[in-house]
């Protein structure tokens, strides 16, 4: 029964998960902005790779944005 | 008028260059045509290591959205680099990694590797396309060599999008394989560095007593899940998490930790060892905000990993276009992290050797912080030239560990500057 209940809950929230998200967003057509090259999440990628490099081989942390492994035998 | 025509025959030769490697002809349409990204950058630490990395980057999009992306990446790098060793208020000499000779380092100095030199060769593929409705998949792979240091990997991506292409979820998976093969073998994890005449008969013996193989590996895996949510007309929203296990052999064969009597000098170098398992986790925030004056693109990200390592990262960025196409884009980046479980600056001599250790101060308790500024334009036809100028200060810190002796009147945790500076030019 417990288990029916939680299953509930999860269907509800999931539910109200989605509609939430529906709320959020536009229309095709409200897409002036966001189709901006510079709205892209990574706008400048070779900037970014170039950092990914240094930081990787500068601080213990790689990735998050994306995938982190493997490299170099940087120092 | 000359200076156009030579910039489209650059185009159209790469253009060839491309198609040549594919096994296509160069029959370029007016939709279907190669995008080129190049960069040139230059790394420079004060005293320490300076790198140069050139990178070009082709992007090809086909009529059917099909989008193959293929990068080269060329740097080299030069320069001294910490070994791990304590500064001393006398002069030091340690033997080279490769066994060939000796370096010396001054009174008071952090002891500072100065044979680093290397070249890297970085080739670079990904193919992305739809797949069904609402489906994009992507794959890719990696291919990167040095001297001394190989590593290859390849990695897939599914994404799916709902609610208007408002929404989207993606889920990914990365597998890489290095192998490190450093000039002068692998040192024996915690043996004692022999220190002496290299000239000596016997060296070349007792240097080899150190050493236990030629060539060591690591593997990685990497899952990387997000969502991606678009808020509003102004407003982009991601969030990843991503995990990671690394196996095999996570040591740096160019590291090394001092050993210290109770007054704090040095008595002996140990080779140092790290765990060959390493297990992290990243949450990762990003939204974009396009505001009348600009566009703010702000980051945070958290790692926590199984060496007891815990970093933050913010990262801010803001755009500000001008009326001629110009823009300008101020850059703030702070970074800091805890040190490794296994991190100490030096090892007292009387005391038990652990099992893990490391001086190296990159996973030691460490505050960074970048500022920089980019300034682009456009050229006409496309084209777009920027320039990129940042600062980079590292702050190492003694994650509580108590100098003794003479270790307290030398600088212990010396701090580093960089300066990173990159031209881009993007046809």
């Amino acid at each position: 029964m417990l288990i029916v209940n939680r299953y509930k809950v999860l269907v509800a929230l999931s539910v109200v998960g989605m509609s939430g998200c529906s709320s959020l967003g536009v229309e095709p057509w409200e897409r002036d902005l966001l189709a901006k090259k510079e709205m892209a999440l990574t706008s400048a990628p070779i900037d970014a790779s170039l950092d990914d490099h240094i930081y990787f081989s500068k601080e213990a942390t790689s990735g998050g944005r994306s995938f982190g492994g493997g490299g170099c035998g940087c120092n | 008028m000359q200076l156009k025509a030579k910039k489209t025959n650059l185009k159209a030769m790469l253009t060839t260059a491309s198609c040549a490697l594919l096994g296509s002809t160069a029959n370029v349409s007016a939709q279907e045509t190669w995008q080129f990204d190049t960069a040139i950058m230059h790394y420079a630490e004060v005293d320490r290591v300076s790198a140069t990395e050139a990178i070009i980057a082709g992007t090809k999009t086909f009529n059917n959205d099909e989008v193959l992306s293929l990068k080269l990446t060329i740097d080299a790098l030069t320069g001294a680099s910490p070994n791990g060793a304590t500064t001393q208020p006398t002069p030091q000499t340690f033997t080279r990694p490769s066994g060939n000779g000796q370096y010396n380092v001054k009174a008071g100095d952090t002891p500072l590797d100065d044979t680093f030199h290397d070249t890297r060769v970085q080739l670079t593929g990904q193919w992305t396309q739809p797949l069904l409705k609402d489906y994009t998949v992507s794959v890719g792979g990696n291919f990167s060599k040095e001297y001394d240091y190989m590593s290859a990997s390849l990695n897939g991506n599914v994404a799916r999008d709902f609610n208007k292409k408002n929404t989207t979820l993606s889920a990914g998976m990365a597998y890489a394989y290095d192998v490190i093969e450093p000039e002068g073998g692998i040192p024996k994890p915690l043996s004692e560095m022999v220190v002496g005449d290299s000239n000596d008969p016997n060296f070349n013996d007792d240097f080899n007593k150190t050493r236990i193989g030629s060539d060591e590996s690591k593997s990685t895996i990497d899952l990387l899940f997000g969502v991606t949510q678009v808020i509003n007309r102004q407003m982009i929203v991601q969030l990843n998490y991503s995990y990671s296990t690394v196996s095999g052999y996570m040591t740096d064969p160019f590291k090394i930790i001092s050993s210290v009597n109770n007054n704090g000098e040095s008595q002996a170098y140990l080779y140092e060892n790290r765990p060959d398992e390493r297990t992290k986790h990243a949450f990762f925030g990003q939204t974009k905000y396009h505001f009348d004056s600009g566009i703010l693109d702000a980051s945070y990200r958290y790692m926590t990993d199984d060496w007891q390592i815990d970093s933050h990262t913010f990262d801010f960025r803001y755009l500000i276009p001008f009326t001629n196409g110009h823009f300008i884009e101020p850059h703030f980046r702070m970074y800091t992290q805890s040190a490794a479980e296994f991190y100490q600056p030096f090892i007292a001599q009387d005391e038990a050797k652990p099992n893990f250790v490391s001086a190296d101060y990159r996973i030691g308790e460490l505050d960074t912080y970048t500022v920089g500024l980019k300034y682009g334009m456009p050229l006409g036809d496309g084209n777009n030239l920027s320039f990129r100028l940042e600062y980079y200060h590292q702050t190492p810190k003694d994650n509580g560990t108590q100098a003794i002796g003479v270790l307290k009147e030398v600088e212990l945790y010396e701090q580093v500057d960089a300066i990173i500076a990159q031209v881009t030019y993007s046809f």
